[in-house]
């Protein structure tokens, strides 16, 4: 029997290889927003919180953040909306257009980002719509809507309509069926799709850049700090995106281990 | 809502009710009446459209003509929360986000009655899953989950109440168990039951009254054993048990009686339980009610003796034996015997006679399909 051998080894260290590779730049970003630098932050000069305790002594990469973050909300709210009352469309009804409509959803996805941004701002441009707030909303929700229809439609695709009919059944009006028993069997659906379209609005830089005007937002601050030397506040706020999007991960894991726990004990 | 509910159950009245659908016609000029506080099962194999009668009931459905009467009002138009009319869905549709004990509660809720939540627990109870109240529908057995979705439905108090196959899902013993609580509350609750199945046993056993569908209309109607002691038509006396048909052309006809022959053997019917008295026809009889001999027995006229056949097959099912019998020139005939040692010991491929008497023939309206009327 032999004690060594290679295939056994070629998988643990290719594993860990990869993961080396995926987690080093995350890693680096978290490292240098504890870097003791001023202005430029490429080289070690020692250990810091001072960027995390005063975050916003940078003004201009608080606003881009702040940006960020009430175009996302807004975007993720319109694009929830209208993409659940599309997805419950697509699936529960038929009508004249259908496919049409699920194939112009698809587009979207399908186009480069760098077309769809320049296309846009041809167009609001034509249209006499000047470039700010406004214009990245409008472009943002566009993008963020065929992610939310394919999440939420998978979600409506499962839900059994003999439980809409068993609430009519027992006396809810549509409206009452549709709070009562639609809505909080698709929520799942709904709140994935809802992270789903902040996580792309705020990561958003191609798209945004072409219609944000003088609209600074996080990514595109970052984009234009990087030619003369990416401030540590920026890496402090990647970090704790980052941290906080773990975070959320590791909640809903654990609160769907404990609901199995439940259910497997009774 | 709209309507009160009446606790002794309304009567419901299908008038000329049409259902089409792209392609095909569910229902065709259907009528129906069920009186008040009966037990009514619509049997049928599926596709017969005894499902979409119980959506139509339900106001799931729109029919394409007809009317829906309930308790002497017109209901063709009412919404299905506007109907006095609970259902007990066959997938159960408990909603899984819910407490058992909300679902129950849910109809209640809906029509803001006093007391919800004490009157959910109390129905809970009628069906013993008062300590299950606090599960979610998921952690429920399927004989758990049928009892909570009969309480959701019963804790209403509707006129009438819908059963579609609510039994379907469930293991034989269960099933029984199910068959002889669910009859025992109708009794108690003295409500109206519309209850759809395919399976025969399971009408005959527990309603009122038996409607037998087959595509899309009623082929008959009545009490369980005037259905099985008097079918009226090929579907009906197959459908229903078993049937030993014959069809000849009439020989032989007096005041009371029509005789056909068939391969050489005359085979009676009493008029008054015969459909068709001229022309070619069937006459049935059930196996339990035809015994076989071994030497031609001497019967008088107020029996049938046919024969002799070949015994080609013996099936023991504990409570009885099943013998097939292939007589000549009449075909393959089914004889039930009960295993109380009345029977003759007879081995594979022995001749035998079968007889029965000519009260329990019954003469059917139609033909079996294949054979041309002359």
């Amino acid at each position: 029997m032999r004690k060594f051998s290679l295939g056994k080894l070629a998988l643990p260290v290719y594993s860990v290889l990869a993961l080396v590779f995926l987690l080093t730049p995350i890693a680096y970003t978290i490292l240098f927003s504890f870097n003791d630098s001023t202005r430029s932050n490429t080289v070690w000069e020692g250990f810091t919180l001072r960027h995390w305790a005063q975050v916003c002594n940078r003004q201009d990469v608080c606003d881009a953040v702040t940006n960020s973050i009430v175009i996302g909300i807004i975007s993720t709210i319109f694009a929830t909306i209208l993409g659940t009352a599309l997805a419950i469309a697509l699936v529960r009804y038929s009508f004249r257009a259908r496919s049409l409509v699920s194939l112009s959803l698809f587009l979207p996805m399908a186009t480069p980002e760098v077309v769809l941004g320049a296309g846009l701002a041809g167009l609001f441009f034509n249209a006499g719509v000047g470039a700010g707030m406004v214009t990245i909303i409008i472009a943002h929700v566009m993008f963020c809507l065929s992610f939310v229809v394919v999440t939420v439609k998978a979600r409506v695709q499962t839900l059994d309509p003999t439980l809409e009919e068993a609430g009519a059944d027992l006396y809810a009006n549509p409206r009452q069926v549709f709070r009562k028993i639609t809505l909080p069997l698709l929520m799942p659906g709904i709140i994935s799709a809802a992270l789903l379209s902040f996580a792309l609005s705020f990561d958003d830089f191609i798209i945004t850049y072409f219609n944000s005007g003088s609209v600074s937002t996080f990514p595109k601050y970052i984009y234009v700090a990087a030619a003369r030397g990416v401030p540590a506040e920026a890496n402090v706020i990647a970090s704790a995106v980052f941290i906080l999007a773990i975070v959320i991960v590791l909640a809903t894991q654990i609160r769907g281990a404990i609901k199995r726990a439940k259910l497997a004990k009774s | 809502m709209a309507t009160s509910n009446a606790f002794a159950g309304a009567d419901l009245e299908l008038i000329d009710i049409r259902k089409d659908f792209p392609g095909f016609t569910a229902l065709d000029d259907m009528d129906l009446h069920i009186p008040a506080g009966q037990f009514f099962a619509l049997l049928g194999p599926s596709g017969c459209g005894k499902t979409t009668t119980l959506r139509i009931v339900a106001g799931l459905e729109t029919p394409t003509q007809g009317q829906v009467m309930l308790g002497g009002k017109d209901i063709t138009a009412a919404k299905p929360h506007e109907r006095p009319i609970n259902t007990v869905f066959q997938s159960y549709a408990l909603f899984p986000h819910m407490t058992v004990l909300d679902n129950v509660a849910f109809g209640l809720r809906q029509r803001k009655v006093a007391d919800a939540q004490k009157l959910a627990v109390d129905a809970l109870n009628l069906v013993e899953l008062g300590h299950l109240a606090d599960r979610r529908p998921q952690q429920l057995s399927g004989g758990q989950q049928q009892r909570v979705a009969l309480a959701r439905a019963l804790v209403n108090r509707p006129s009438l109440l819908l059963l579609d196959e609510p039994l379907g899902a469930l293991d034989l013993k269960l099933r029984r168990q199910m068959q002889i609580e669910l009859k025992a509350i109708q009794l108690e609750v003295g409500l109206t039951f519309l209850h759809v199945t395919h399976d025969q046993e399971e009408a005959m056993d527990m309603a009122d009254i038996v409607a037998v569908m087959n595509k899309g209309r009623i082929e008959q109607m009545g009490a369980p054993e005037v259905l099985y002691d008097r079918p009226k038509t090929v579907f009906v006396s197959k459908f229903l048990g078993q049937s030993n048909l014959f069809v000849g052309d009439i020989v032989e006809k007096n005041a009371s009686s029509v005789s056909i022959e068939v391969g050489g053997n005359k085979i009676t019917v009493d008029k008054k339980r015969a459909e068709k008295h001229t022309g070619k026809i069937a006459i049935g009889v059930r196996p339990e009610k035809a015994d076989f001999h071994e030497k031609k027995p001497k019967l008088g006229a107020d029996h049938i003796v046919i024969g002799p056949g070949e015994i080609i097959d013996i099936r023991f099912t504990g409570v009885s034996n099943q013998y097939l019998i292939d007589i000549p020139n009449v075909g393959e005939i089914t004889v039930f015997a009960q295993n109380i040692g009345k029977s003759p010991e007879v081995a594979l491929g022995a001749q035998v006679y079968v007889s029965w008497k000519v009260e329990h023939s019954y003469g059917l309206a139609d033909l079996p399909s294949g054979i041309e009327e002359a």
